[in-house]
């Protein structure tokens, strides 16, 4: 279960304004997480809380493939992505990374910055509890789901990996 | 069955259709400095050899030579790693920007399924590969199984048709188009390039048609394969390769013709790359530095276009007009052909061959308040430094004439 506030943000949000390119010669995950969403919301980075959520418009993350991007995010304590759509090699590096991501459209007409929300992956849905709504989106296919589980690709494949060698 | 069905279905051994979710075999695995993150996700998922390393090519090109301490320890970690597992295909940074080197060198070849840790990896698509951009984590997996899943995408057809005017490029075409579709106007689509302004446009202005579709949202862009393509690639690899076309009768989601024959110098505004004006509507702008190169227009017909503007002419004071060739092949080639002499006596800064000034990581940085018309592919608030500063988005010839008046020009006009 994730749970946070909601942090809005409009479309179109690309990987540069994510993490400027500027600061990609560091690869340490907490030096990017302080720079996070720097050039659209230079308070983001300061005030995000661990299980915050970003709720955003059409086209997030698109632009350059920077993995920095979703690690950032996730470092800085962003616990999902919510937009209308989702650039594709954001979305895959968010779920390698093991940052949840929701393509909801509902989701960014109805929640307001600041609402306090909680989203179950496997169930498909984003519960707001005061004033009450709850909105339902459609589950990740399962693999997806496995290597969220895992924490990333990198500790899903440890896994796999590790069948593989381990006798049967 | 598309183009994008063909060669998907034959990576993956099963016929697929457009939304369905495969598990590919990789014909060639790019990837540059965030190699760095490869190897690191590599080493923890417990991997430990390389599937073939003949199918891996790693080369530095993003920070070269190397700006800071940190950039130059990175690239001592990857090059460490290369000499470790012998990889044949280790470039090092003297080649150039990547997505020319991957097909000068012979590696985009028609019919291939390739991925590389960069977004502009669709450029390929100029030669009829599937070519795709992927993240640092999953290319660690690529390199340890040789596999990845890809969902297969649908096909958006974008026929442009009619004869280009007079110092009107690809790069306008590709641009206008952009303004026409939008930023996520082919969200995960394969976008194949037909027409006869294609068929006649050399293999460099497909590689700008290919390169930017990953603007538009695009997973892969294609050209398919002619006569040019195939005289292009047998100077540069003796290996055999297949052609793949759509069939006549494959369903596409969209189509849309667009005619040459009309179109002018398009501009796009900053901080979209979709924002996209022709040139008569913003000229007379000022502009504090003009940049041609970078992976979208860093060629040598680039370099031609600029020089043919600026050749014997002085660019304006107020202006720094920068220069890169977009790998080692043009740069020889223009120095041979005394197009960059021209250009520097022009007062063009020409650096070696490298992406920096494009993604603001080295070189060429923008200050607070300063304003730079580019040949590159990107115009994102911040992307060339300052956040403040602004970024329009135009042709070799546009820039070149811009950086000679001092203002956004139409070329056409000087």
């Amino acid at each position: 279960m994730i749970a946070g506030r909601v942090w809005k943000y409009g479309d179109h949000v690309n990987t540069d304004l994510i993490i400027p390119g500027r600061y990609l010669d560091d690869y340490d995950p907490r030096a990017l997480a302080s720079h996070a969403m720097e050039d659209v919301d230079p308070l983001f980075s300061r005030s995000v809380r661990k299980g915050d959520v970003i709720v955003a418009g059409r086209n997030f993350g698109c632009g350059s493939s920077r993995e920095q991007a979703p690690l950032a995010l996730k470092h800085a304590g962003v616990g999902a992505v919510v937009a209308v759509s989702f650039a594709r090699i954001f979305y895959r590096n968010a779920i390698n990374v093991g940052l949840p991501v929701i393509a909801c459209p509902e989701a960014n007409i109805l929640l307001s910055t600041c609402d306090e929300i909680a989203i179950d992956l496997e169930k498909g849905t984003i519960l707001r509890t005061v004033p009450h709504l709850l909105v339902e989106f459609n589950p990740l296919p399962e693999f997806l789901l496995e290597i969220l589980a895992d924490g990333g690709l990198v500790f899903h494949m440890r896994r796999r990996f590790s069948e593989w060698s381990s006798p049967r | 069955m598309t183009f994008a069905q063909k060669v998907l279905s034959h990576a993956s051994g099963r016929q697929v259709s457009p939304g369905e979710i495969v598990n590919a075999r990789i014909d060639v695995a790019m990837s540059h400095e965030n190699s760095l993150l490869v190897i690191k996700a590599f080493g923890e998922m417990g991997a430990k050899v390389i599937w073939d390393p003949d199918k891996v090519v790693i080369l530095f090109d993003h920070r070269v030579p190397a700006n800071t301490v940190k950039t130059a320890e990175g690239h001592k970690a990857v090059r460490e790693f290369a000499r470790r597992h012998r990889l044949p295909n280790f470039l090092d940074m003297g080649e150039g920007i990547c997505h020319q080197v991957i097909p000068e060198k012979g590696f985009a070849l028609p019919g291939t399924l390739i991925v590389g840790t960069d977004s502009h990896t669709t450029t390929y698509g100029a030669f009829g590969a599937f070519a795709t951009g992927i993240g640092a984590t999953e290319m660690a997996a690529v390199w340890a199984t040789g596999e990845l899943w890809l969902r297969c995408p649908e096909t958006i057809r974008v026929r442009m048709n009619g004869v280009f005017q007079k110092r009107v490029s690809p790069k306008d075409a590709i641009l206008y188009v952009a303004g026409d579709l939008g930023a996520d106007g082919a969200d995960y689509a394969c976008v194949e390039f037909t027409g006869d302004a294609v068929d006649r446009m050399s293999v460099a202005g497909r590689m700008v048609l290919a390169n930017m579709s990953t603007e538009l949202g695009a997973k892969a862009g294609i050209a398919f394969p002619d006569d040019k393509t195939a005289e292009w690639l047998s100077k540069r690899t003796t290996r055999k390769w297949n052609a793949v076309f759509s069939d006549p009768a494959a369903e596409v989601k969209d189509e849309f013709e667009y005619d040459m024959s009309s179109l002018g110098p398009q501009v796009a505004r900053p901080h979209r790359v979709d924002d996209v004006v022709s040139v008569e509507e913003i000229e007379g702008k000022t502009i504090d530095q003009a940049f041609i190169g970078s992976c979208t227009n860093g060629r040598m017909e680039d370099l031609q276009a600029a020089g043919d503007i600026l050749r014997g002419r002085k660019v304006a004071d107020s202006v720094r007009l920068i220069i890169v060739p977009a790998s080692r092949e043009i740069y020889l080639q223009a120095l041979d052909g005394g197009i960059l002499a021209d250009l520097v006596r022009s007062g063009a800064v020409v650096l070696n061959p490298n992406c920096g000034p494009c993604l603001g990581a080295h070189q060429g940085l923008l200050a607070a308040g300063e304003r730079c018309i580019s040949t590159t592919n990107r115009n994102f608030r911040g992307r060339m430094g300052s956040p403040d500063a602004e970024v329009y988005l135009a042709s070799p010839a546009t820039v070149a004439a811009s950086a000679l008046r001092g203002e956004i020009a139409d070329p056409r006009e000087v």
